[in-house]
C-alpha cells in the first residue's frame, strides 16, 4: 500500500511536467507545420513560473469566494482525474497490485468536473465575455456527453463477454478490443476511435471547438478575468486534462505494453529498467494521440460557429459512435449475451 | 492597443508574429485579455476620445507591467503636432518604458524593442 501511495505522488509530480511538456510539444509541432521555429518545448513551464510572480487581480464585480475557489477545484479535480485514469495502468505496467480498478462511469463524471468548476468561476467573474464563454462551454459539454457515453458503453459491452469486470479500466489491459474482434468489430473500433479523437479537442477547448475561449472574438471567454496565480492554476488544469484525456484514449484503444509487443526486457546490471521503458513508451503514445487529436486538427481548421458545434456533435459524431457500437454488437466473432 | 493610429504599425506587429520573424520562438504571443498581458503595445497618438479607455486597459494589466510605444506618432505626436483632437503623445498619459520609432517600424526593430523591454523587466525583478 505504501508503494502505491509513492507511485501516486510520483504520478502527480511527473504529471505536472509531462502535461506542460505535452503542451510545449503541441506548440512546437504547430509552429513546425506553419514553417515557424516555435517556442522552446519548456515554454509552458516558463509561463507558469512567470505567472507565479504576477499580481493576481480579483475584479470588484466578482463573487469573491467562487471566483478564487473555482480554479482550485478545477486543479484538484484535474489531478484526481489523472490519478484515477493512470494509477491502475502504471501499477499494471510496473507489476504492482493496484487498489483502484478505474471505473469507466466515474471517469465520465470526473471529466466533467474541471469544466464545471471553470464555468462557475467564469459566471462568478462578472464579465459579460466570461458569461458568453461559460454558456458556450456548457453547450459543448452537453453535446459531447452522448458520444463519450456511447464509446465507453460499447467498449464495456465488448468486455462483458469475458470473465473480467466490464466497467473497470484494468480489464481493458487484459482484454483489448482488437484481439477478439472480427472485421465488423475492427471497423466499429476504428469508428469509435474517430469519435473519441473528435471529442478530444472539444473537451480541451481547442480549434475548431474553442468557442468558449475564442480569444479574438470574446477575449479568451471563460478565462478573461483570471490573472496571476489563478491563471496559472487554470493552465495547470489544462495540462492535467490534456494528459489524462489522451491517456484515457490510449488505455481504451491501445493499452499494449512495449514488452508485450516486442517481447523484450531491459536491465542495467541486475536492476530491471523495463518499467521505466514502459512508462516512456506510454507517454510516447499519449504524445502521438494528442498530436493527432489536437495539434493537427487545430492547425488545419478554423473555428466553427457555436450552433455548428452542437450539430457536429449531436448528429455527426453521435452517428459515428452509434454506428461503431452497432458494428461491434453485430460482430459474429464476439458471442452474444 | 490602437489609440488612433493608421493601422500600419498594427500590420507590422502581425508581421512580427508571422513565420518570417516568428516572435513566438521567444515565447511571445498576442493575448486576448489585458489580464493575461505583461506588456501593453500602444500604436498611434492618443486621441481625446480614447484617453479614458487606454487608462482603463492599462489599469487592468497585472503588475509588473511595461508599456511599449510603437511608431513615430505615439512617440512624439508625429504629423499631428497642432491637431485639436489629440491628447498628446503616449508618454503624456501612461508611463512609457520603451519607444520604437519608425513609420511604421520594421519587425526587426519591434523585436529589438521587445528584447529591451525584457531586459528592463529582468532588472525590475532584482
Amino acid at each position: 500500500m505504501d508503494e502505491v501511495i509513492g507511485v501516486a505522488i510520483a504520478i502527480v509530480v511527473a504529471g505536472v511536467f509531462a502535461g506542460l511538456f505535452l503542451k510545449g510539444i503541441d506548440r512546437k509541432l504547430a509552429a513546425f507545420m506553419q514553417s515557424r521555429i516555435g517556442p522552446p518545448i519548456a515554454q509552458p513551464i516558463y509561463d507558469i513560473l512567470k505567472l507565479k510572480q504576477k499580481q493576481t487581480i480579483i475584479p470588484s464585480t466578482s463573487v469573491r469566494w467562487l471566483f478564487t475557489g473555482a480554479p482550485l477545484v478545477a486543479l484538484t479535480s484535474g489531478i484526481v482525474l489523472l490519478l484515477y485514469i493512470s494509477l491502475s495502468y502504471v501499477c499494471y505496467i510496473i507489476g504492482l497490485q493496484s487498489p483502484v480498478q478505474g471505473d469507466l462511469i466515474v471517469i465520465m463524471y470526473l471529466i466533467l468536473i474541471p469544466s464545471i468548476a471553470i464555468i462557475s468561476g467564469a459566471f462568478a467573474s462578472g464579465s459579460p465575455y466570461a458569461s458568453i464563454g461559460a454558456q458556450r462551454e456548457m453547450v459543448i459539454l452537453m453535446s459531447t456527453e452522448l458520444p463519450i457515453a456511447v464509446v465507453v458503453l460499447s467498449i464495456a459491452w465488448h468486455v462483458a463477454d469475458s470473465m473480467y469486470n466490464p466497467f473497470a479500466l484494468q480489464s481493458l489491459f487484459e482484454y483489448t478490443l482488437w484481439h477478439h474482434a472480427g472485421a465488423f468489430g475492427i471497423l466499429g473500433g476504428i469508428l469509435l476511435f474517430l469519435a473519441m479523437i473528435l471529442v478530444l479537442p472539444a473537451e480541451m477547448s481547442k480549434v475548431p471547438f474553442d468557442q468558449a475561449e475564442a480569444e479574438t472574438e470574446i477575449a479568451e471567454g471563460v478565462m478573461v478575468e483570471y490573472s496571476g496565480k489563478l491563471l496559472a492554476f487554470l493552465l495547470l488544469t489544462d495540462a492535467f486534462k490534456a494528459l489524462s484525456l489522451s491517456a484515457l484514449i490510449v488505455i481504451l484503444f491501445f493499452p499494449y505494453t512495449f514488452t508485450g509487443l516486442f517481447g523484450l526486457s531491459f536491465s542495467i546490471g541486475s536492476y530491471s529498467i523495463t518499467p521505466l521503458i514502459e512508462i516512456i513508451f506510454f507517454i510516447g503514445k499519449v504524445v502521438i494521440v494528442y498530436s493527432i487529436g489536437v495539434t493537427v486538427i487545430r492547425v488545419i481548421m478554423a473555428r466553427l460557429k457555436i450552433s455548428q458545434v452542437a450539430k457536429v456533435f449531436l448528429f455527426a459524431v453521435s452517428a459515428i459512435s452509434i454506428i461503431g457500437m452497432v458494428l461491434i454488437m453485430l460482430d459474429p466473432k464476439m458471442k452474444m449475451i | 492597443m490602437n489609440t488612433g493610429s493608421c493601422n500600419a504599425c498594427d500590420i507590422e506587429i502581425l508581421a512580427t508574429l508571422m513565420p518570417r520573424y516568428d516572435a513566438e520562438r521567444f515565447g511571445i504571443k498576442l493575448v486576448g485579455s489585458p489580464r493575461h498581458a505583461d506588456v501593453l503595445l500602444v500604436t498611434g497618438t492618443v486621441t481625446e476620445k480614447i484617453k479614458d479607455n487606454i487608462l482603463q486597459v492599462y489599469e487592468q494589466v497585472p503588475e509588473p507591467k511595461l508599456v511599449i510605444v510603437i511608431g513615430g506618432c505615439g512617440s512624439t505626436k508625429g504629423v499631428f503636432q497642432e491637431s485639436y483632437a489629440m491628447a498628446g503623445p503616449v508618454d503624456a498619459i501612461l508611463p512609457v518604458d520603451v519607444y520604437i520609432p519608425g513609420c511604421p517600424p520594421r519587425p526587426e526593430a519591434i523585436i529589438y524593442g521587445i528584447a529591451k523591454a525584457w531586459e528592463k523587466l529582468e532588472k525590475l525583478q532584482k
